[in-house]
């Protein structure tokens, strides 16, 4: 009943002394430590894959107003249903993602780091409070960190209130700012107009703790695992129908079938990769690659057994959908409450071939019309499951499920 | 609501701005610590907070409104949020929220009587290797059982008395 380590495999991050990366930063002009990220082609590990490097550099360029502090924020907000590896992160590597964050802040010239964590999570703030206090007794933290004159940084962490979208960055951003999390129009970006208006790098808890492996062993080492477009090794949060669910790396490019072996879940029906907001992945495509020029994911990885129902599935996601959407824009507002009376519909057997084909052009407006990527991405899974298993999900009778 | 206990709680929430800050930025850190103390915000502690902070009321019930963790309306000194997303609807969450109910004698949504308990869904908890998982309070209980609910609702029984939420804080802690 109580809570045990999720870590199945060994991870690249043990291997990581902490310290190693920020104090390899530290010799390192600003330009040489953005630099070695962007040589890294890290992507963001939240599952969007922008490219840190880039954004970093955005921030470092950027004029905060009023000769204003910049900021760097850590996004702990770890929502998408079927993720759970920056759990571990937080809890058992804390020190690479603070690290990471430090890094971060020498790089851009930020004195301001927030840890965004969800509220969910609260039960790690003994933790985490205690962490950030040894990082300020051994010099880690405040000013002159390690004796490098003029670097001062601190973190402080906020809790979330309990919303999936505050996940969105700049929803996340609102939040910390103490209004609704609604997502803002981009541009600006945060990178630009971020925290109280001032530059603002939001990265994923993952994300920064590469930063700090990749500061301790280089950009080349990063580099060679994985495959071009995607480098480096990931998380996966593997939870569902497999005989060993938990924390595992592997190197993205992966395929799905290497992974469903390394797991347990041979012979699994379908696989959702990329949480609710992902793609369901039927049998037949269990060849594909697990990286952002395929199946991009933050590493939420969800097997479906031979028995699962998969319209239960879709309408489990599409609840989620309806619950978290902000309401802020029609499309998601209005939209994922369409596709769950459709699924509703389909569940009874009274949906015709031409109501789902309307239901699916809906998809097709909310992906290009929501203003966020939480309605840009809810109707995924329902399009895939709709596509790969309409057998299964048109004509129902009472009996069926 | 008695002059004193309204002169307390104005107190209480003028000693919060004086830490967190009297920002707009400070407005969530805030309301969460009501929360955590009152199990809710009520409508005159939205009010204060409000003249602290030095925005429109509505502008605070908007965001009370907005967040999960965040009640306008009294809810339970333990509250246990279900999730029901799917990782934890594969591993059976179903069994586990109508024994909640049962034990309980409320619905999701609802608050027993006596103030005790509030049982709410949660949308996904982070614990999807462990399901069905759960929260009361701050504590999480992981591959929960029909047959488990009965001895997590009686551990917040024991704890719960006068010092209830610091009771139960303590022991989680």
């Amino acid at each position: 009943m109580q809570p045990t380590s999720s870590k199945k495999t060994p991870l690249t991050f043990d291997t990581i002394a902490p310290g190693q990366g920020l104090a390899a930063a530290l010799k390192k002009s600003r330009a040489d430590i953005i630099g070695e990220v962007s040589a890294s082609n890290l992507r963001g590990r939240g599952g969007a894959g922008f490219p840190t490097g880039t954004k970093w550099n955005l921030a470092a360029a950027a004029q905060g107003q009023d000769g204003g502090a910049k900021y760097v924020v850590c996004n702990a907000d770890e929502g998408e249903p079927g993720t759970f590896k920056d759990r571990v992160l937080l809890l058992e590597y804390t020190d690479l993602v603070f690290e990471g964050m430090t890094i971060a802040a020498r790089a851009i010239g930020a004195t301001k780091g927030i840890l965004y964590l969800r509220g969910e999570y609260v039960y790690m703030r003994p933790h985490l409070d205690g962490v950030l206090a040894a990082r300020r007794t051994a010099g880690q933290l405040g000013a002159n960190i390690l004796g490098t004159t003029g670097f001062t940084f601190d973190i402080d962490i906020r809790m979330g209130a309990g919303a999936y979208v505050c996940g969105e960055e700049t929803a996340l951003i609102e939040s910390l700012e103490g209004h609704r999390g609604e997502p803002r129009n981009r541009p600006p970006f945060p990178v630009n107009t971020g925290f109280l208006g001032q530059p603002t790098v939001v990265n994923n808890v993952e994300t920064l703790a590469s930063v700090s492996a990749i500061l301790a062993k280089g950009a080349a080492w990063f580099r060679a695992i994985g495959t071009e477009k995607s480098a480096g090794f990931k998380l996966f949060s593997v939870s569902g129908d497999c005989g060993a669910p938990g924390v595992y790396e592997f190197p993205l490019g992966i395929t799905v079938a290497a992974l469903l072996e390394k797991v347990g879940g041979t012979g699994a029906k379908a696989v959702q990769i990329g949480g609710a907001s992902g793609v369901c992945v039927p049998a037949s495509e269990f060849g594909r690659r697990i990286a952002f020029e395929d199946l991009a994911t933050g590493g939420s990885i969800i097997v479906f057994g031979q028995g699962r129902d998969m319209l239960h599935v879709a309408k489990n996601f599409m609840e989620f959908f309806v619950e978290e959407s902000c309401g802020q824009c029609t499309p998601c507002r209005a939209g994922n409450a369409k596709l769950l009376e459709g699924i509703e519909m389909l569940e009874r057997g009274a949906c015709s071939s031409a109501y789902l084909r309307e239901l699916l052009n809906l998809c097709e407006t909310m992906q290009l019309a929501s203003k966020c990527g939480l309605g840009q991405s809810s109707p995924n899974a329902f399009v895939s499951i709709v596509t790969h298993f309409q057998d299964e999900i048109l004509g129902r009778t009472a009996a069926a499920h | 609501m008695l002059v004193s206990q309204q002169q307390k709680l104005q107190d209480e929430i003028r000693a919060l701005a004086a830490r967190h800050g009297r920002t707009r930025a400070a407005l969530v850190p805030i309301l969460q610590d009501l929360q955590v103390r009152y199990a809710s915000v009520s409508d005159f502690a939205m009010q204060v907070v409000a003249d602290e902070v030095g925005i429109h009321p509505a502008e605070v019930y908007g965001v009370v409104s907005f967040y999960a963790f965040l009640h306008s309306q009294p809810s339970g000194r333990f509250q246990i949020r279900l999730c029901q997303t799917i990782s934890c609807d594969l591993a059976g969450k179903a069994r586990v929220a109508r024994q909640l109910e049962n034990e309980l004698g409320i619905r999701f949504g609802e608050t027993t009587p006596d103030g005790r308990f509030s049982l709410e869904w949660a949308s996904c908890l982070g614990m999807c290797d462990q399901g069905p998982a759960l929260l009361v309070n701050d504590r999480v209980y992981t591959r929960v059982s029909a047959e488990q609910v009965h001895r997590i609702i009686d551990d917040c029984r024991k704890v719960f008395g006068a010092h209830a939420a610091q009771a139960a804080h303590a022991a989680h802690a």
